[in-house]
């Protein structure tokens, strides 16, 4: 086991390195500069630019650029963004909360519905509840997130009157009020990306329990005269979540990468609206540093299910 | 207008007998703006007007917290780092700068004591000094007070290019000095008519010296006040997040009576316009939108709520149409529009001619921008509803008919116009827009008429804008036949706006596509007038001069200015305000209160 782990950390780092290499060429290879504003603005002369151009050395080679990267990365120092002139760590560390509080919540929210209609479906399968509940389900994962989002604020904010849409992280009021303004403030963004993950979850519990429950051994429970709640719950999800708890943890980078398209609508200043912003404003230390990120959670996590899958299934054994 | 008309009617004021505010409409007519016009008028003696508006709050605070909806939110608090008005309107919440430009084109004292003129010995006779009185009894957020040192100290920040600020332009070539405490002279290094520029409006904010000067040139990106302003405002410095969130909280030791009414600011980023718009009209959860470039329909339509209201603030930003001067499509010397090549068609008067009526300018206000642009005829700016006398537009198709044919260009059998071989085929470039793409459109249907084919080309804005060396795509470059976008005019006077036509600021390979002359027209009579202008120390010949060269440019047709386009804001419909066209946003932020 732990030279296992020791192996696929081992293999890990050249791949690091290989996607370093290539999101560092595709940054500098896209089009655009990180000084455009100034370059539009008659009041700034262009030395100005050219000379902040050097001085970040936006001139210089790709490749020595890059090495200039990865030796500062490697010394811990992740670089500062040209635009705020901020420690892209700080940046990063200031969004972290809001992202792991929303999109923590919608998939908790997302376990929540997919766990019950999905074992519940599988039970009774091509009963009316089960209709019912893979239509909505197809309907869920059907509807983009922008537009179920901007459907929610006309419904909720503008014609309704009961949410705000604009989310703010910073609320002055402290108590009961301060838990009240963040759960109003959250349920639009939670119910928008939860729903839409509950919705693919459900089907694929429900595919996973319904495989599980022809096996001969769940026959046997029944024929031993179990109870269908304890043969369900005992005997059939415990063998039935194995693959959905992969699923759900090859999701996590995502919990941490945040949601682009439901944070820039509901204007959550997460992970996702950085890296959205950073990119149209060319922003290249902080897209490399949340993209670089994103990519050892995925690799980090990828190892976790693995791990997971070998404990859940001892049948699993890693060489 | 002549220098003598323009005398007289400075004299019509001095005597009394022209309004002050007509003065300034009538110099806005022939494309002067109002801040150049009030400067004549400063530097003739005569009084400015008092600022109208009425602050009704009789006691500080108490009004809760005032809510600001930035979509593009501030990224940093550091004036002098500013990379666009979104992190100067950030920034100016805090700092202030000695004086701020209103509406009418008034200077407005802020940290200076009295805007300084000849009668209170503040300009100089020569026109190389300006001496600034500083307002006394102010101090910083931390309780130091401010002094003449914190100016100077801001010159020599800023000037710094070790610094790397983005103001530098506006310092480096003046030389500040502290004549007492609250006393500092500026000095320039030629007759400067236009001296209104250091330590005033958005590149003026001054930062205190006890906390930056440490941090002077190559250290200057580690101050921890970078992130953390302390300044004069009349808000105080809680948190912030950069593209989220500024939070403020009322300065109880504000140096203004009375103000400021709101207890705590906010100011959130992020989203994009129409949801913004949507947050201050529809639902008002905010009270104040910047910077809407939304459809005026939609705008109509969420304004029918009546939560609150549109401001169109007439400003300088001109959307305009370029005709390229040189060949784009093949390289002279190593390069693609090099000044050396002239352009097939646009070489030849006529053709420009024609461009220019075929360009129907009362279409694209009326059914593309309603509210949010004013069709114009001029290059420099002017308030809404105003037509310069000495420049007109049409819409005629026959007349660019008649034109053409006139030039020698003949229809061919494709009903496109030709002469010796060459087309009238134009591509025409613009960034990727839905208002943009819409005026294309109404252009290229109009030169249809006329035997003219245009190719319509789109580059995303992040491109067209950009300064990347390597794109060719860039509006810089300009390589490509026609070009349209806005230029802004960010300072109140015509002398920077105006270099966009003189001969050595021409867009080549050899300043790096930085030249701010993309068309490439050029003409040594321009080049001449110009020079006299920026060295032109009496107001009202140097206003002569700046009309026409306006005139000049316009008649050429190397340009068809289109639409002049003003501000557009939302807000509540219970916030007093004042807005100006001429300066930030929050210029004048400490006036803000809500009715009761």
């Amino acid at each position: 086991m732990g030279t296992y782990i020791l192996r696929r950390l081992l293999i890990a780092v050249p791949s690091l390195l290989g996607i370093s290499v290539v999101l560092f060429t595709v940054l500098a290879l896209a089009p655009g500069d990180p000084f455009e504003e100034l370059a539009t603005n008659p009041n700034v002369p262009p030395e100005v630019r050219l000379a902040l151009r050097a001085k970040f050395g936006l001139d210089d080679p790709i490749w020595q650029r890059y090495f200039h990267w990865l030796t500062a990365m490697l010394h811990g120092d992740w670089g500062f963004s040209f635009i705020s002139r901020v420690d892209v760590d700080q940046l990063i560390l200031q969004r972290l909360p809001v992202t792991l509080v929303i999109i923590g919540a919608s998939q908790v929210l997302a376990l929540l519905v997919a766990l019950p209609v999905g074992i519940y479906s599988a039970a009774r399968p091509y009963s009316w509840f089960d209709r019912i509940a893979s239509s909505l389900a197809f309907v869920g994962f059907s509807l983009p997130t922008f537009f179920t989002g901007l459907l929610f604020i006309l419904l909720f904010s503008i014609t309704l009157d009961w949410l705000p849409f604009v989310y703010r992280a910073d609320i002055t009021a402290t108590g009961w009020a301060w838990w009240w303004e963040h759960i109003r403030q959250s349920i639009m963004p939670v119910m928008v990306l939860g729903l839409f993950q509950g919705a693919s979850w459900t089907r694929y519990v429900r595919s996973s329990v319904l495989d599980v429950i022809r096996l001969d051994y769940v026959t046997t429970a029944r024929s031993k005269g179990l109870k269908e709640r304890v043969v369900i719950l005992k005997h059939v999800v415990r063998n039935a979540l194995i693959p959905v708890v992969t699923l759900v943890a090859l999701q996590m980078p995502a919990v941490f990468g945040g949601a682009i398209v439901t944070e820039q609508i509901f204007r959550i200043p997460g992970i996702g609206s950085l890296l959205i912003d950073a990119i149209l404003r060319n922003d290249t230390p902080v897209v490399m540093a949340v993209t670089f990120v994103f990519a050892c959670l995925v690799i980090v996590f990828n190892l976790i299910a693995d791990l997971l899958y070998g404990w859940l299934d001892p049948r699993i054994s890693f060489r | 207008m002549q220098e003598k008309e323009i005398r007289d009617l400075v004299e019509d004021v001095r005597a009394g007998r022209l309004a002050r505010r007509n003065f300034i409409l009538k110099m806005a007519a022939v494309g002067v703006g109002a801040p150049m016009a009030s400067m004549l008028l400063m530097h003739a003696g005569v009084a400015q007007a008092q600022s109208a508006f009425n602050y009704k709050p009789t006691k500080r605070g108490g009004g809760g917290t005032l809510k600001l909806l930035w979509w593009q939110g501030p990224t940093l608090l550091q004036p002098h780092f500013a990379n666009g008005t979104k992190d100067q309107e950030g920034s100016r919440i805090f700092y202030e700068p000695l004086a701020i430009w209103d509406n009418e084109g008034n200077l407005v004292p802020v940290l200076a004591a009295e805007i300084p003129s000849r009668a209170n010995g503040g300009l100089a006779a020569d026109g190389k000094s300006v001496t600034w009185k500083l307002k006394r009894g102010v101090n910083w957020h931390d309780g130091k007070p401010f002094t003449a040192d914190d100016v100077v100290f801001t010159w020599r920040y800023a000037k710094d290019p070790a610094t790397a600020a983005v103001t530098i332009g506006v310092y480096q070539d003046i030389v500040v000095e502290k004549v007492d405490s609250h006393t500092v002279k500026i000095t320039f290094n030629k007759p400067t008519p236009f001296w209104a520029t250091a330590f005033i409006s958005a590149e003026g904010m001054i930062i205190p010296k006890h906390l930056f000067e440490p941090y002077i040139g190559g250290k200057s990106r580690e101050a921890p006040n970078n992130l953390k302003p302390v300044g004069t405002g009349p808000y105080k410095f809680v948190d912030f997040k950069p593209g989220d969130m500024i939070r403020g909280v009322i300065n109880n030791d504000y140096h203004e009576p009375n103000r400021p009414f709101f207890d705590a600011i906010e100011m959130k980023g992020g989203g994009d316009a129409v949801s913004a718009a949507r947050a201050v009209l529809q639902t008002g959860e905010y009270d104040h939108a910047w910077n809407l470039q939304v459809e005026d329909d939609v705008l109509k339509r969420m304004e029918a709520g009546g939560k609150g209201r549109v401001h169109i603030v007439p400003s300088g930003d001109i959307e305009f149409i370029q005709l390229s001067q040189t060949d784009p499509w093949n390289e002279v010397d190593g390069e693609r529009s090099s000044i050396k090549s002239k352009h097939f068609a646009f070489n030849d008067p006529a053709v420009r001619q024609a461009m220019a009526l075929l360009a129907d300018r009362k279409s694209i206000q009326e059914f593309i921008y309603g509210r949010t642009g004013v069709a114009t005829s001029n290059f420099v700016n002017n308030p809404p509803r105003l037509r310069s006398p000495n420049t007109k537009f049409e819409f005629n198709v026959d007349k660019a008919n008649a034109l053409l044919d006139g030039a020698g260009w003949k229809k061919g059998g494709d009903g496109i116009r030709e002469k010796g071989g060459k087309k009238l085929k134009f591509v025409f470039q613009t960034s990727v827009n839905g208002i943009r793409q819409k005026e294309q459109a109404v252009i290229k249907q109009a030169a249809q008429k006329a035997g003219i084919d245009l190719e319509l080309k789109q580059v995303t804005a992040s491109v067209f804008f950009s300064s990347d060396v390597a794109n060719p795509d860039t509006y810089g470059k300009f390589w490509c036949d026609m070009q349209m976008y806005t230029t802004t005019m960010t300072q109140p006077d015509a002398e920077r706006f105006m270099n966009q036509y003189v001969s050595w600021e021409i867009s080549s390979k050899a300043n790096k596509w930085a030249g701010r002359n993309i068309v490439r027209w050029s003409s040594p009579e321009y080049d001449r007038l110009y020079r006299a202008g920026e060295a032109e120390l009496d107001p009202a010949k140097r206003t002569a001069i700046f009309i026409s060269l306006n005139d000049m440019v316009v008649n050429s047709n190397a340009i068809i200015p289109l639409i002049s386009r003003p501000r557009v804001r939302a807000s509540a419909s219970k916030l007093a305000q004042q807005l100006t066209g001429w300066d930030l946003d929050l210029s004048m932020l400490q006036n803000w209160y809500r009715e009761a």
